[in-house]
């Protein structure tokens, strides 16, 4: 086991060696890396001694060199729109993101278990049907229009809910978050609401598919034939069956869930990161998308590695196939 | 003899096994209707939408159904400058359905000589391009392309270049496994036997083997590309003005939303719902007729 974990951290290091190495080639290689990274309106004596305090003018296996050991201190170049350092920005902005994500995540859950388990253990009925075509418009449904539908219906319309903003926010543990206060949960509803919609529809196809492939099993049968009740048999045989590889995409979707808040947040106006890149792009600001990468890397490598963990501590077979090898 | 009658049998029992199922069928209509509408769309829009001179800005933002001063009706009403919603969203559908279209064809090409070559090949081929690809993929294709456009700038074959980009590597992997399991099959021995050259025994005879799960990928594939396309173009990072998407039409719409003026980003939104889902269903029929594993 201690093995396993120590193959796969030096796994996750390799990755984001090399994550990095592309973004370095990306950003600072292609183009011009002064353009990039000086102001542009920059006169010649300026660009020059700029290029010198870059270390533009070192050899580019140095430059890297000293680029790693930059994002080591979190030092990542300073945005040209705020003059702030590019990573302290998008650190500040992290916390409302994360905030949606989860809720985001927990409301996939809460109604994506249920639905499936429902639409797996009664395939034939009408309800379990209304499901299904419900998963597959989840699934076809563009998120950045139904978001905005929302806003029309909830905001416009019926003049519900706000449709821009996070409201009014309050410290937990030093971080600002929304869903402690009511005009923040009212903020939150509809963007988390949105950027749900696509993961309940995975979930509830997931879950069924697994009850139905669970519900014939040997050890179903065997429960029936000793009497045991349905519920219970739901409850604890076929759901802890079913959790392991809901678990594993959960986890290995919650990084795409980040992602994908890239849009949400845009139509929200959610003051999160991926406004944040989507604003850095429209005014160029490089040391701010540069930052985001990197930050958003060491994220998907983190989730990566904890979901893998995770995986070799639930499920005993695992375990012991890491053990063999 | 049997060469030449087995795909014809095969496409025939394809098609009847669409008249079987009439959700598939109905999505193959509607699928066949949306391309022929967006084909044709010069012919058959009521106006020009991007000709200025048979636009007229006394018509603009008007609700669906409004009539304008010379007795046209508007049935999807008109956006800011009068242009009828109509006419831009089959204008806008030709250019979505065009570049789903043309960057799912050069992905699928370059997946499949690059998925060809890593299962045929193995070894160290094989495993160097399986990293790139598990690499690739372990991030969302949206977070790809932003950083891609972001780097390369706006218009519209750099937005080709990014949908090809997120895409080759599902083809890869596709035609990669399947290529591995026809590679041991008993006719590969036997065109072995016979000293044809490895050239011949690949895009002869395992290329078209692997093609069935090649298409059934290809085909969802391109309503992915054509979803992400729009969310490109409504972020302002995809298409450039002057080739309004569907994405780029709900964009401008967005910016009336408020003000209760839903037409101008609802039917752009529903016409590009309808293509997705028509796509979508027209795919997941298809995956069950080729599927080996499920056929009798």
């Amino acid at each position: 086991m201690i093995l396993y974990v120590v193959r796969r951290l030096a796994q996750s290091a390799l990755v984001l060696f090399v994550m990095s190495a592309l973004v370095f080639a990306g950003v600072y290689a292609i183009g011009n890396p002064v353009d990039i990274l000086i102001n542009p309106q920059a006169d010649q004596a300026e660009i020059e001694r700029a290029t010198a305090a870059l270390g533009l003018d070192q050899p580019l296996p140095l430059q890297y060199w000293n680029f790693l050991a930059g994002a080591f201190a979190g030092e990542l170049g300073r945005s040209f729109a705020s003059n702030v350092s590019a990573l302290d920005l998008i650190l500040q902005r992290m916390p409302a993101t994360v905030e949606l994500a989860l809720t985001a995540m927990v409301i996939a859950i809460l109604l994506g278990l249920p639905l499936g388990l429902w639409a797996g253990l009664k395939p034939d009925t009408a309800a379990a049907k209304t499901i299904m075509a419900g998963s597959i418009l989840g699934f076809s449904l563009p998120t950045f229009w139904v978001g905005l539908m929302l806003i029309m219906v909830f905001s416009v319309w019926l003049g519900w809910l706000p449709p821009t903003g996070r409201g009014e926010t309050v410290p937990l543990f030093g971080i600002e978050v929304s869903f402690l206060t009511w005009d923040g949960l009212r903020h939150l509803f509809m963007p988390a609401l949105n950027l749900a919609l696509f993961k309940l529809a995975l979930l509830i196809r997931l879950t069924r598919a697994g009850t139905r492939e669970a519900m014939v099993q040997d050890y179903v049968r065997f429960a029936r034939a000793k009497g045991v009740s349905e519920t219970r048999i739901v409850r604890v045989h076929v759901l802890k069956n079913i959790l392991i590889p809901i678990v594993t995409v959960i986890g290995l979707e919650f990084g795409s869930v980040i992602a994908f808040a890239i849009v949400t947040e845009t139509i929200f106006a959610w003051p999160g990161m991926g406004k944040l890149l989507i604003d850095s792009i429209n005014v160029l600001d490089r040391p701010v998308i540069v930052a985001y990468l990197l930050v958003i890397v060491v994220l998907f490598v983190m989730i990566n590695l904890v979901v893998d963990l995770l995986y070799t501590a639930l499920d005993p077979r695992v375990r012991l196939q890491a053990a063999r090898t | 003899m049997t060469a030449i009658a087995a795909p014809v049998s095969r496409s025939s029992e394809l098609f009847a096994s669409f008249v079987r199922s009439r959700i598939a069928l109905a999505a193959l209509v509607l699928l066949c209707a949306i391309v022929l509408a967006a084909v044709f769309s010069p012919v058959i829009s009521p106006q020009n939408p991007y000709n200025l001179a048979e636009l007229d800005i006394m018509d603009s933002k008007m609700p669906p159904g409004t009539k304008s001063a010379d007795g046209r009706t508007f049935v999807l009403g008109t956006d800011e400058q009068g242009r009828d919603m109509l006419s831009a969203i089959l204008y806008g559908l030709r250019i979505s359905l065009g570049v789903g279209v043309i960057s799912t064809v050069i992905a699928l090409t370059l997946g499949l000589i690059i998925g060809l070559a890593a299962g045929y090949a193995g070894g160290w081929v094989d495993a160097l391009i399986m990293r790139i690809v598990d690499l690739q993929l372990s991030f969302p294709s949206i977070l790809i392309a932003l950083v891609l456009l972001a780097v390369l700038g706006q218009g519209v074959d750099k937005i080709v270049i990014a949908l090809v980009f997120v895409q080759w590597a599902y083809y890869a992997r596709t035609v990669r496994s399947s290529a591995l399991v026809e590679k041991r099959k008993e006719y590969v021995d036997a065109a072995v036997c016979l000293a044809y050259g490895p050239w011949r025994i690949l895009y002869r005879h395992i290329l078209p083997n692997c093609l069935p799960p090649l298409i059934v990928v290809a085909t969802v594939q391109v309503a992915h590309a054509i979803a992400l396309e729009a969310t490109l173009s409504f972020l302002g990072l995809g298409m450039p003005i002057t080739s309004p998407s569907l994405g780029l039409l709900i964009a401008n719409g967005y910016a009336h939303l408020l003000s209760g003026k839903y037409w101008m980003s609802f039917f752009p939104g529903v016409a590009l719902l309808a293509t997705i889902v028509a796509i979508n269903l027209v795919g997941d029929h298809l995956r069950d007729v080729l599927n080996p594993r499920l056929q009798t």
